[in-house]
């Protein structure tokens, strides 16, 4: 009983510093002076570094789920619906969510790595003494790269994972290049493009503020920087798909689904 | 003469852990002091509550005139710049060359003009102080233990502080590289009559650098006076690091 209390108070204690941390964010992001330089630095680390990996997993989903979709299809003689269902199946949920998550596990573990062996080794007390913000530099810049970055890597991942849907469909059937993209096309409305986009955009808000949290209050000593590093992946997966709970609520009731 | 750190009856606590109790020392301008006493006697705590990296629960702290609690950010940033801080871990940025980590603290201090004209200028002439202007271009992941102290202690004198706090400079190296940063420690101090505050328990470091040296136990001010003051103390607790 007494480790359920412990245990209840260490989570709702957290999500307060979670809290308190988020408005520091949204205070010093008006402050002067912005941070161009180095947002610019993340923005390359956290969407072209990750591409190749986002893309390759996109291909292989794509290529997977129309393969493992089509034997249902043909059962019910739907099979002309393959390219379809598989796209909106992608752009609306599986594509933006496993881009998420495939960030949270790069960028998140990555961020809540290096801030937080900045923060074992002195280096951003060392900020700090210098005059500079260190959280301004280090943790404002991140979170906005990984904010801008994960739209533009979903946006990637729908149209290399609708290539993939292509190949999957050619595997066994013939559709040609311009049959498979008429249907992919006349499938999707911006009702399903709009609302994914724009969660990507609260992911990557989210994985960049779990990431630079965790690293920035990293606890003493190597195992400290582990620790902060594999916390930050699994509470940005659970935070990617909380959103996305509330974000397909959102769109229910606009009527976008 | 005004002290340039004045600190005055400062008490710090984490927890029941009792870290500084009514501590007051004062620093004069030019004066090396050193701060002398066992791990875990508030030696570090002590210079990062006169940086303000870490706040005072009670007492007053006074740096180059300033009461460093009741400064804003702005003027606690600006204050910093005339106070330098070599941490014991070096603390250098492990993504940047050498040349960015000493041109770090000028984004803040300088302007851009100012950058651009005189950071190159700026860096070499810290570089030459310490002897690495060879390393300008590396990564602190090339250099030795000694290079990086000293390349921490070019970043720290970049902006020309009138203080200088060193937290443990010789801890986890050689005895001549520890001499050799001695007496670089005694060479800045001469140079750009800076006041410093040492901590250290390195008896040889003490005996090169020390003008003045407190002893600090459990978290008071147990002896103070020069190096051979100190030395000839019948007090078996102060003797006990002189043996």
């Amino acid at each position: 009983m007494k480790n359920l209390k412990e245990l209840t108070g260490n989570f709702l204690s957290e999500i307060g510093e979670i809290a308190q941390f988020t408005r520091r964010f949204f205070r010093e992001i008006l402050k002067p002076k912005q941070e161009f330089g180095e947002f610019f630095h993340q923005c390359y680390w956290v969407g072209y570094k990750t591409l190749p990996l986002v893309g390759t997993t996109a291909f292989i989903m794509g290529l997977v789920l129309t393969i493992q979709s089509r034997p249902t299809l043909v059962e019910f003689g739907a099979q002309s619906m393959l390219p379809a269902m598989v796209s909106v199946s992608l752009i609306r949920e599986i594509s933006p969510v496993i881009t998420a998550l495939i960030c949270a596990g790069k960028i998140g573990s990555g961020m809540g790595a290096e801030l937080g062996s900045m923060r074992v080794t002195e280096q951003i007390d060392a900020m700090e003494v210098s005059g500079t913000n260190p959280f301004k530099y280090l943790v404002i810049t991140r979170v906005m790269a990984a904010m801008f970055m994960l739209p533009v890597l979903s946006s990637l991942s729908n149209a290399i994972s609708l290539y993939g849907g292509f190949m999957g469909v050619n595997i066994r059937g013939m559709v040609s290049w311009n049959l498979y993209w008429t249907q992919v096309f006349d499938a999707l409305s911006y009702g399903d493009l709009i609302p994914s986009l724009i969660k990507t955009f609260f992911f990557g808000f989210s994985i960049g503020i779990i990431g630079c949290y965790k690293g920035y209050h990293s606890k003493k000593g190597t195992e400290g920087v582990g620790r902060s590093a594999t916390s930050a992946v699994v509470l940005a997966s659970l935070l990617v798909f909380i959103i996305d709970l509330i974000a397909v609520q959102i769109s229910d009731i606009l009527g976008l689904t | 003469m005004n002290p340039v750190v004045q600190v005055e009856n400062i008490q710090k606590s984490f927890g029941e852990n009792h870290v500084l109790r009514d501590l007051s020392l004062s620093v004069f301008p030019g004066e090396n002091l050193v701060i002398l006493g066992k791990s875990g006697s508030g030696k570090s705590v002590l210079i990062k509550c006169i940086i303000n990296l870490i706040a005072t629960d009670k007492g007053k702290i006074e740096v180059l005139d300033r009461n460093i609690q009741e400064i804003g950010q702005d003027e606690l940033d600006t204050l910093r710049s005339r106070v330098g801080f070599l941490f014991q871990s070096n603390a250098l940025y492990d993504s940047m060359s050498v040349r960015e980590n000493l041109e770090f603290p000028l984004r803040r201090h300088w302007n851009k003009e100012q950058r651009q004209k005189g950071s190159k200028k700026a860096v070499l002439e810290a570089l030459d102080d310490v002897g690495l202007a060879h390393t300008i271009d590396m990564m602190p992941e090339e250099l030795s233990g000694g290079m990086r102290k000293r390349i921490a202690l070019a970043r720290t004198l970049i902006l020309k502080p009138e203080i200088i706090l060193y937290d443990e400079p010789t801890t986890g190296l050689d005895p001549i590289t520890s001499k050799e940063i001695s007496q670089l420690m005694l060479k800045v101090q001469k140079k750009y009559n800076t006041a410093s505050i040492i901590i250290s328990h390195d008896m040889n470091c003490i005996k090169i650098t020390a003008n003045r040296v407190i002893m600090l136990i459990e978290g008071r001010c147990y002896a103070e006076g020069t190096y051979d003051q100190l030395k000839q103390s019948s007090d078996p607790k102060v003797l006990e690091f002189f043996e």
